[in-house]
């Protein structure tokens, strides 16, 4: 048995703020402990501050999409962070699209224990089980891609929600992932025509009926009927459009009465008309989403410098595309859902920008239940996951964002409301953002506490009056209770596991399935489905038919 | 001046970007030895590979086939570089500053991404002379690269500014994507020259292909040309500007971009 021993532990899930105690840890859990078992090792943890290890509930570490990233900016490879090969760590690079065992190496490196990679093509998640199994020190989870399968959206146009709810337990089983992600609902399939889904009420391009409201009201309906751990995990439409909170706002009165987790929420809080007028709304934003007590959100900041667009937006990404004029990339996903991928940099003196980075900061200080909104830059979309400490430095100490904020051109300062803000974030709900909140929201019942029974996933920084430094360099990491990380070096490469989720549904659904993919895909059935054998270390939550 | 003198030529390719006067100019000869090369994978010591002789100072030349050495002048901010015989890829990429002359030819990305300098190459070059490497926004930066005989493909690509000379004629694709800088084409190139050009000069000495998405503007004498050839005559590569013996034919493009760079096009008076 493992003992954590004085140290001031931040478990704010157990009610637990700042109390020194001794945390116990045998066979991977914290535990009770009980007097006949023999504690063997002892860390000293005086002095020091105990949290859960981070999860991260929005990211993209693996996947086609990714890899298609890593590829288009071999400039960026040259200039990451070097990982040697040593011992049992292997060679890799970090940079804004690490490669698989860095990331490992990189969350762990600064606490986070757990990550939800967002965005999981059915046709594409063999080769993000294998990339998710190369990613070492953290357990994982993955959201597969359902707004724009078009065996879906067909099943909407024709009214057959109960087919469409079999159709999606299905395909979650096949990707064996872990919930649903939906991206701008019917905008990616009208980007098959040229054409995006704008407004939430009309007919997506190519469909009579549907709607984009439809297909999110719909998703969360089958969500909460699959009784998914972790509800339907919604990108909005009209990412990044200057007066898109309209949008944001609508879209959640469509989901009312269901649960939903919104995706990267600044990129969903902008008011003005066009690029010149754009201003800050996440006021509210904030309002409606402390006033829909079903909803989550993550944060979505964003943080200067380089950053690498990744997402199934494919039609804004050719927005951004012809903005930037740099390189873009596009893919076709058959008939499920597409990509782009645009470099981009985040620049403090471009207006825009300035009103980005200020709403992502504004949405983290507005909401102020820490249980409703998390941190997360939308790795690599905002900035890269590694520069998370940056953020808490921010939210912590509001002297160091405003010196951040003087930067900023005066026209971009009279768009924003950071400036007003006074609000300093505490180590507690710090915890909350980066790891109960986010464990709460994905079902996740044994992460982001320190409870007898949760996983032994324990970050233990130095106590320091520099948070930004505190967060980057934690003095122990534990990982199902082996010291993976001390010292800001990484001293044991365990692998991580994956959670899946099975839901119920009727078998004869294949019957439905099989005839319309052997029609529509160019691939044969059978290597469809990911088998569960590919899955190196899965943990499966199997659940309950539909009541 | 310190001479490195290559024993056999290894059989694979030997990384030695050590090989630059910023970093053997202050240590001792027996500190040179000791500095690490990469044989493949493997570490090696230079004295592995190299006699090491002379007196510390901010001059080296290094001898024999050394076709197979890349990376040499990496980074080089100063001093002379000599290299008595062939050299291998990368030679000066990244140079900010010094000098560099290669008896024989160079390989392929000779001089990519520097920002100043001045290279010569006696012999020929291979491809993306002065280039940015696979993805960057931009190749070289400042400085000037000379060479007597002939260059690979994508001569230039993607340079912002400086002078890249090349006296013999040169394969496709030179200045693609060209944001600036000058081209000198003493011998001609072959296909697609300015492809995707957005700003710049290529001379052409020689007729060359043009792409169609270059338009003829006028037949002149461009006052700056003066300049160049002053500046050019002293690394002996005059190149003509006197009205008497002849005129350039101007195209711009490339409009499949849409971009404003310039081809001239030498035409003796006939």
């Amino acid at each position: 048995m493992l003992r954590i021993a004085g140290g001031t532990v931040y478990d704010p899930a157990n009610g637990v703020d700042g109390i020194v105690t001794d945390l116990f840890v045998d066979d991977g859990r914290i535990v009770q402990p009980a007097a006949t078992v023999a504690v063997d090792r002892t860390i000293d943890a005086t002095g020091m501050i105990v949290m859960p290890g981070g999860v991260d509930v929005h990211t993209h570490v693996a996947g086609g999409a990714l890899n298609f990233a890593r590829g288009l900016v071999p400039e960026n490879q040259r200039a990451a962070r070097k990982f040697l090969h040593a011992g049992d760590r292997r060679a890799g690079l970090g940079g804004m699209t690490p490669t698989t065992f860095a990331t490992g190496y990189l969350y762990a490196g600064m606490g986070w224990t757990t990550v939800n990679e967002a965005a999981v093509p059915i046709l594409s998640a063999r080769h993000t089980h294998e990339e998710l199994h190369d990613i070492p020190l953290v357990d994982k989870t993955s959201l597969v891609l359902m707004a724009n399968n078009e065996f879906v959206l067909d099943l909407l146009e024709a009214g057959e929600a109960e087919r469409a709810r079999d159709v999606v337990a299905w395909l979650v089983w096949a990707a064996k992932a872990y919930g649903i992600k939906a991206v701008n609902p019917g905008g990616v399939e009208a980007w098959k025509w040229g054409k995006n889904a704008n407004t939430l009420h009309a007919p997506i391009e190519g469909y009579g009926k549907v709607t984009p409201a439809q297909i999110i009201e719909s998703l969360a309906e089958i969500a909460d009927a699959l009784q998914l751990p972790h509800p339907v995990h919604l990108h909005c439409n009209n990412l990044g459009v200057p007066g898109n909170f309209e949008t944001t706002i609508e879209t959640m009165k469509v989901l009312q009465g269901h649960r939903a987790h919104l995706a990267h929420l600044q990129f969903h809080a902008y008011g003005g008309s066009d690029w010149g007028s754009m201003r800050s709304e996440s006021a509210r934003v904030a309002e409606a989403l402390i006033t829909n007590r079903n909803l989550t959100a993550d944060a979505g900041a964003v943080l200067f410098g380089d950053a690498v667009t990744i997402t199934a937006d494919g039609p804004w990404q050719h927005l951004l595309y012809q903005l930037t004029g740099r390189k873009w990339g596009n893919l076709d996903v058959e008939n499920e859902t597409g990509c782009g991928i645009v470099p981009y940099v985040y620049k403090d003196r471009n207006l825009v920008n300035a009103v980005q980075w200020a709403v992502g900061l504004e949405l983290l200080l507005l909401i102020d239940d820490p249980w409703r909104i998390f941190l997360t830059t939308d790795h690599p979309n905002g900035g890269c996951f590694w520069r998370y400490p940056e953020i808490i430095q921010m939210l912590m100490n509001r002297e160091f964002r405003r010196e951040e904020i003087r930067k900023l051109p005066e026209m971009a300062r009279q768009r924003i409301l950071l400036a007003d803000l006074d609000r300093e974030y505490t180590l507690s709900e710090i915890a909350i953002i980066t790891s109960a909140g986010p464990a709460r929201s994905l079902g996740l019942s044994r992460k982001g506490h320190l409870g007898a029974g949760a996983d032994a996933d324990v970050t233990i920084y130095p106590a320091k009056p520099d948070h930004g430094f505190l967060f980057s360099y934690p003095r122990y990491v534990l990982k199902g209770g082996t010291i993976v990380v001390e010292e800001g070096e990484v001293r044991d490469v365990a692998t991580g596991r994956e959670f899946i989720v099975r839901p119920a549904c009727d078998d004869a659904i294949e019957d439905y399935i099989r005839p319309l993919f052997e029609r529509f895909y160019t691939m044969s059935f059978a290597n469809y489905p990911v088998e569960i054998e590919r899955l190196r270390h899965p943990e499966v939550v199997n659940l309950p038919r539909h009541p | 001046m310190i001479t490195l003198t290559l024993g056999d030529a290894p059989a694979v390719p030997l990384e030695a970007e050590v090989l630059s006067p910023d970093t053997i100019a202050p240590l001792s000869l027996e500190e040179i030895r000791a500095l690490p090369v990469f044989l493949g994978k493997r570490q090696r010591r230079v004295a592995d590979f190299f006699a090491v002789d002379g007196e510390s100072g901010d001059v080296v030349e290094v001898h024999g086939d050394l076709r197979r050495v890349k990376w040499i002048g990496r980074g080089m901010s100063r001093g002379v570089l000599r290299v008595r015989g062939d050299a291998g890829m990368h030679l000066g990429s990244a140079m900010t500053g010094g000098s560099i002359e290669v008896s024989g030819d160079a390989g392929d990305w000779l001089g990519a991404e520097m920002s100043g300098g001045m290279i010569r190459v006696r012999g020929s070059a291979g491809g993306q002379v002065g280039a940015a490497y696979r993805g960057a926004l931009s190749g070289m930066k400042d400085g000037t690269i000379v060479i007597d005989g002939s260059a690979g493909l994508e001569v230039g690509m993607r340079m912002k500014r400086g002078t890249i000379v090349v006296g013999g004629p040169v394969r496709d694709f030179a200045g693609l994507q060209m944001k600036g800088g000058t081209i000198v084409l003493r011998s001609g190139a072959e296909l697609r020259a300015g492809a995707w050009m957005n700003r710049g000069t290529i001379i052409s000495l020689a007729p060359i292909p043009l792409l169609p998405t270059f338009s003829y503007a006028a037949t002149y004498n461009p006052t700056f040309l003066r300049l160049y050839a002053r500046r050019l005559a002293t690394f002996g590569c005059a190149i003509p500007f006197d009205e008497r013996d002849g005129a350039y034919r101007r195209y711009t493009g490339d409009a499949a971009v849409p971009g404003r760079g310039e081809i001239l096009v030498w035409q003796p008076r006939s």
